[in-house]
């Protein structure tokens, strides 16, 4: 049973991560309807930022909890720059184009973002400290949960609710689903529609960088590949919720989290993507518009 | 008698096609100015023209709203126009279907309010104050346009009239000085008809928001226009009262073509 309950955690922790990234891939496809390829690299820059900032931080003294919250912080505004960035120079040209231009052009940005962290930092995995501390509350339960897991789980779910609210109940918010609806017709109420898409970037990335801070402190170490795989997962969790549908995106994350959790637990860790990917594909059969997604049917 | 929009040999081609063929239209401040023409005339076009989803290839459009600088809004963004104060419905329904009635409304309230992702998160007093007044501005409008108590049903469970109603709503929750209406009749009975032709009288004679308006049901132009234009293949071919247009002959016979015997 207590074996039971930690393959829970795990996989909670894990796809709450995973649900941080699906976000950001699932708004800006609820809106422009793109795939943004790039999106795992502002996860990966996310996770460097925040070690450069913390070596820096650590070095002029800061104590243990400035640094982590400091850090997380800058990583979360440098990424955001990089996200918001990346939509002007790569995606706004092509706002007309036909759906694939855009497609290949964030898969060229993806491989130019990768590239230039590799040549900028290093192909070496980096070692990243171990941010959040061990609390004292925690120590009995060790064997189920332990303290970094304790902070994801609160951090994502708070930033979940929050951005609910903000997506449900705020002025920005409605401007962003009344976008997601009819473009034009936003438009034609006077909504600038730029702007939307441009903030829909920015949350995104920031909640991707989020995303990278939290895993790498939990996992030790990064390099410039892990967006790439972090991205795929979370594309994943996406399309099994619904791409396009917020709520989808963090219940599909969650079912792959679980899953490579009781795969990696009861199966082998060597398992762990073929149960993923093969429930990727079993959903695909028989719900090919993802768990919450709409069936669109498409008129002739 | 001050002109509110004037439009100067607008010209709009679709590759080969010429849609529009050097218009020249005027709207005057508090009047009800109606276009009507066959199917196919361009009316909708001169439409988009002037709320930016075209930008026209020739000609000009001059919006001077009441106590302001006259100004050329052609090539103008559509979300720049409507803060401009020229506001539209169109002719098939366009809602935000999965919001609800009030949001619709409140959705239209965008262009005039200003509190951003930063307000939004720390939600200051100004913004708290900002929404609150937003939310009385849309009841408001819903209760005018009457349909207040559909607020919180979404746009896409009501019935037709209400629909219509709503765009309507949404379209003056921008604060509009000229209101573009699309066909506000089509599909409607001669009860909603009538409460429309109300509707439109009441948007005119209490919020001074003057009315250019497409429209088939010749018994609602003749009665709600001050002036009418007709438009044929994208050209203007008569204006004036209603009276003066029914008893034009040209008007005559683009509607129903030439006389055999004639």
């Amino acid at each position: 049973m207590e074996y039971f309950l930690e393959l829970v955690l795990g996989g909670l922790t894990r796809g709450s991560i995973y649900a941080l990234i699906a976000l950001g891939y699932t708004m800006v496809y609820g809106i422009i309807e793109l795939i943004n390829f790039a999106h795992g690299e502002i996860y990966m820059i996310g996770a460097f930022t925040a070690l450069i900032f913390t070596s820096v931080l650590t070095l002029l003294g800061f104590n243990e909890i400035a640094v982590i919250v400091l850090a997380s912080l800058l990583a979360v505004i440098y990424s955001s720059a990089y996200g918001y960035t990346v939509e002007k120079i790569v995606y706004k040209p092509l706002r007309h184009a036909p759906r694939l231009s855009p497609l290949i052009s964030a898969i060229g940005m993806s491989i130019f973002l990768q590239n230039y962290v590799l040549l900028a930092q290093t192909s070496d995995f980096l070692p990243f400290p171990n941010l959040i501390p061990e609390f004292e509350f925690i120590k009995p339960y060790r064997y189920i949960i332990s303290s970094p897991e304790i902070v994801i789980l609160i951090t994502t779910s708070t930033v979940m609710i929050l951005l609910t609210f903000l997506i449900k109940f705020t002025r920005i918010g409605k401007a962003m689903r009344a976008t997601a609806q009819d473009m034009n017709m936003a438009m034609l109420v006077g909504v600038n529609v730029n702007r939307v898409i441009s903030i829909t970037f920015v949350i995104g990335s920031a909640l991707a960088a989020l995303g990278g801070v939290l895993i790498a402190s939990h996992v030790g170490q990064i390099n410039f590949y892990i967006g790439f795989i972090a991205g795929i997962k979370a594309f994943t969790a996406a399309v099994l919720g619904g791409i396009g549908s917020i709520p989808g995106a963090v219940l599909g994350a969650l079912i792959l989290g679980l899953t490579e959790s009781f795969a990696t637990g009861y199966v082998s860790s060597d398992y762990e993507d073929v149960f993923a990917f093969g429930l990727l594909v079993l959903i695909l059969i028989f719900r090919p518009a993802g768990i919450l997604g709409r069936v669109t049917t498409k008129k002739v | 008698m001050n002109t509110i929009l004037e439009v100067k040999n607008l010209t709009m081609d679709f590759g080969g096609l010429r849609a529009l063929d050097h218009l020249d239209l005027n709207v005057v401040e508090g009047e009800i100015t109606a276009i009507i023409g066959p199917n196919g005339a361009g009316k909708t076009t001169f439409f988009n023209c002037i709320t930016g989803i075209y930008n026209p290839n020739e000609g000009e459009i001059l919006s001077s709203p009441p106590g302001k600088k006259r100004k050329k809004i052609n090539g103008l963004k559509p979300n720049h126009v409507t803060k401009k104060g020229i506001a539209r419905t169109f002719q098939n329904i366009r809602l935000f279907s999965n919001m609800t009635v009030l949001e619709n409304v409140m959705i239209g309230r965008h262009c005039r309010t200003s509190s951003g992702i930063i307000g939004a998160i720390l939600r200051g007093r100004s913004t708290i104050k900002e929404e609150k007044d937003v939310v009385d501005f849309s009841y408001n409008i819903l209760k005018k346009t009457g349909i207040s108590h559909l607020v919180n049903e979404f746009a896409k469970n009501l019935p037709y009239g209400a629909q219509r109603r709503l765009e309507i709503a949404r379209a003056i929750a921008t604060e509009p000085f000229l209101l573009l209406l699309d066909e506000p009749a089509a599909g409607m009975n001669p009860r909603e008809t009538r409460e429309l032709d109300e509707l439109i009288t009441r948007l005119r004679d209490e919020d001074n928001i003057s009315i250019l308006m497409i429209e088939h049901d010749m018994k609602l132009v003749m009665s709600l226009s001050d002036r009418i234009f007709v438009v044929d293949y994208g050209r203007k071919i008569a204006q004036g009262t209603p009276c003066d247009i029914i008893n034009n002959p040209i008007v005559i016979k683009a509607y129903l073509g030439e006389d055999f015997d004639a």
